[in-house]
């Protein structure tokens, strides 16, 4: 494969988001539907890069992603009126509680460890629910909004502008695509190939499995943190069904959809489940019905995802 | 000379089922024992108590010297113990050279890096290809393993093993399913890595051929016991081995 052909899905991605506000915009969308297509999606590649690039399907990942969304809404609230500061802190509270559940259940295989993975997943869910003195409880948080990052001429006008938004988290997007890509293409990331390929082999290659499947846990919910901070910001508002087990479901829905063995496949999944949702749910409250047929459709006639089926594996 | 694995009186119980019955066993450094038995003898089994697959009901196991009975298969690995499996253990989905690979990285300690560097992939890939040459293997490199023949397949694994420069190889039916010729071309590769690196080889295998051709000493299990110990010779005319194996038969 020439130096071109590898490239090319990275850049033929990268035009498409770059100027995605235009042609959205153009299709009779918004910039906020934009930015919620790449936040999306970069929870579902997080996710994916456990579930597509080291064989271990996590139930549970709405708990980071509404964990970095609490992260970045309480600091505004409570805290520091910084928008930089806030999603540290979201990232941050994610990773850490992800390290920790992570440790507890890498033991598990299979739909136990799926299982699990929910179970945590709607503790966090509850205590946001029940909390309300310091969550907003059923509610939600409002009472702050997002503010703009930078300094000096180097501001970026998060609050006022959409477009400068959305810029914010193509280009945080960018960075995460970038770090997943490389340690993927590193021996670590081959070792998790093994680990998805053949346990037992990879075992026996002298592979500590099971912390090997922990760091990915753990770098699969550092970018479903970020997306979660970002979805905070996106909205000014966070509430409890960013943690609950159906937001987890739906990023599942997202990967599969797209094509889990493919990079970008999460990404184009989260574009078709956002834009399929906001499309119906403007007509009927039932939008998941059809979600969930064109979902069977796609496992049924094209397992490998839109993108395993418009880009066939080359023939090698 | 003392010996490189040590196996003292080791049984494993499933169940009501003894699998292994107080079997002990010493191998010397750079010594080729084939393993042979009748089905049910024991002999995997066997194997996946050296590798740690299982862990034993009762008895210690010694590498080296060393305790290993209480260590896991990863830990085994690092200590010098690899194995192949009787069914093929690889990774189907990826390039022959990309399973090489795997192995290689993670024997030079690089399982970790995060980054990519071209001098150490170099490195790799000039292992890679010496391990790939062993068998002749270069021209399907680029091909998914899944895809190859069932004797490419085993010897694939065989490389993997030999990938991680163990100590002391374990091979289960290393042959099993295979053509003549390519029975011919595994059977070649084991004698050679034996004599050139006097690597230490325990090798169950079915094909007597194999095994007078290959091997230095045998040792004949039958219910998870030892029955008889000795050079082809001394095994072929022990009168309990021939019991064992026709009356296995029968």
């Amino acid at each position: 494969m020439s130096r071109l052909e590898r490239h090319a899905p990275a850049f033929v991605a990268s035009a498409l988001l770059v100027t995605m506000p235009w042609w959205l915009q153009a299709a009779g969308g918004y910039t906020e539907l934009a930015s919620r297509i790449v936040i999306l999606g970069l929870a579902a590649m997080g996710l994916n890069f456990l579930l597509g690039f080291t064989g271990v399907l996590s139930f549970g990942h709405a708990a980071y992603f509404g964990l970095g969304g609490y992260g970045v809404a309480m600091t505004l609230r409570y805290l520091v009126p910084s928008s930089a500061v806030a999603i540290l802190v979201g990232v941050l509270a994610g990773t850490v509680a992800a390290a920790i559940i992570g440790a507890l259940i890498v033991k598990l295989r299979g739909v136990y460890f799926a299982m699990v993975t929910i179970a945590f997943g709607q503790v966090f869910y509850f205590v946001a629910f029940r909390w309300n003195r310091v969550t907003g409880g059923d509610d939600g948080l409002t009472g702050w909004a997002r503010l703009p990052v930078g300094v000096g001429p180097l501001t970026l006008d998060l609050r006022g502008s959409d477009l400068a938004f959305y810029y914010f988290v193509l280009a945080l997007l960018g960075l995460s695509a970038a770090a997943m890509g490389l340690l993927l293409r590193s021996p670590f990331g081959r070792t998790l190939l093994a680990i998805r390929e053949n346990e037992r082999r990879a075992r026996f290659l002298g592979i500590p499995v099971e912390r090997h499947i922990w760091l990915s846990f753990v770098v699969s919910a550092l970018f479903a943190s970020l997306a979660g901070a970002l979805f905070a910001l996106l909205n000014n508002f966070i509430d409890p069904r960013a943690l609950r087990w159906d937001q987890s479901g739906n990023f599942v829905i997202m990967a599969v959809l797209g094509g889990m063995r493919s990079f970008w496949g999460p990404l184009v999944g989260a574009g078709v489940f956002v834009l399929l949702q906001d499309l119906i749910s403007t007509r009927t409250q039932s939008w998941m019905s059809f979600v969930g047929a064109f979902f069977v459709l796609v496992v049924l006639f094209f397992p490998r995802g839109v993108l395993g089926f418009v880009r066939r594996r080359p023939a090698s | 000379m003392t010996s490189l694995l040590a196996v003292d009186n080791v049984t494993q119980r499933f169940g009501k089922l003894v699998a292994v019955n107080g079997l002990s066993m010493l191998v010397a450094p750079g010594e080729l024992r084939a393993v042979i038995g009748p089905n049910g003898a024991g002999k995997t089994t066997f194997f996946n108590l050296v590798s740690g697959l299982i862990a034993p009901t009762s008895g210690r196991i010694y590498f080296d010297g060393r305790d290993v009975t209480a260590l896991t298969p990863e830990q085994r690995v690092g200590l010098g113990i690899a194995r192949t499996f009787q069914i093929t253990e690889i990774f189907p989905e990826l390039t022959v050279g990309e399973n090489l690979r795997i192995a290689v990285e993670v024997t030079s300690g690089q399982r970790l890096r995060l980054w990519r560097s071209r001098r150490r992939d170099g490195e790799v890939r000039v292992r890679v290809d010496e391990l790939l040459g062993l068998v002749g293997l270069q021209p399907r490199a680029d091909r998914l393993v899944g895809e190859l023949s069932h004797g490419d397949q085993r010897a694939t694994e065989i490389l993997m093993a030999l990938a991680l420069e163990p100590r002391l190889l374990l091979l289960d039916e290393p042959t099993a399913g295979m053509s003549d010729q390519e029975t011919y071309g595994i059977a070649e590769l084991i004698r050679r890595i034996h004599r050139d690196q006097r690597l230490t080889i325990l090798l169950v295998e079915h094909d007597m051929r194999v095994i007078a051709h290959l091997a230095d000493r045998i040792t004949v299990l039958a219910e998870g016991a030892t029955l008889a110990e000795g050079t082809f010779g001394e095994i072929c005319c022990d009168d309990r081995v021939q019991t064992a194996y026709l009356g296995a038969a029968r």
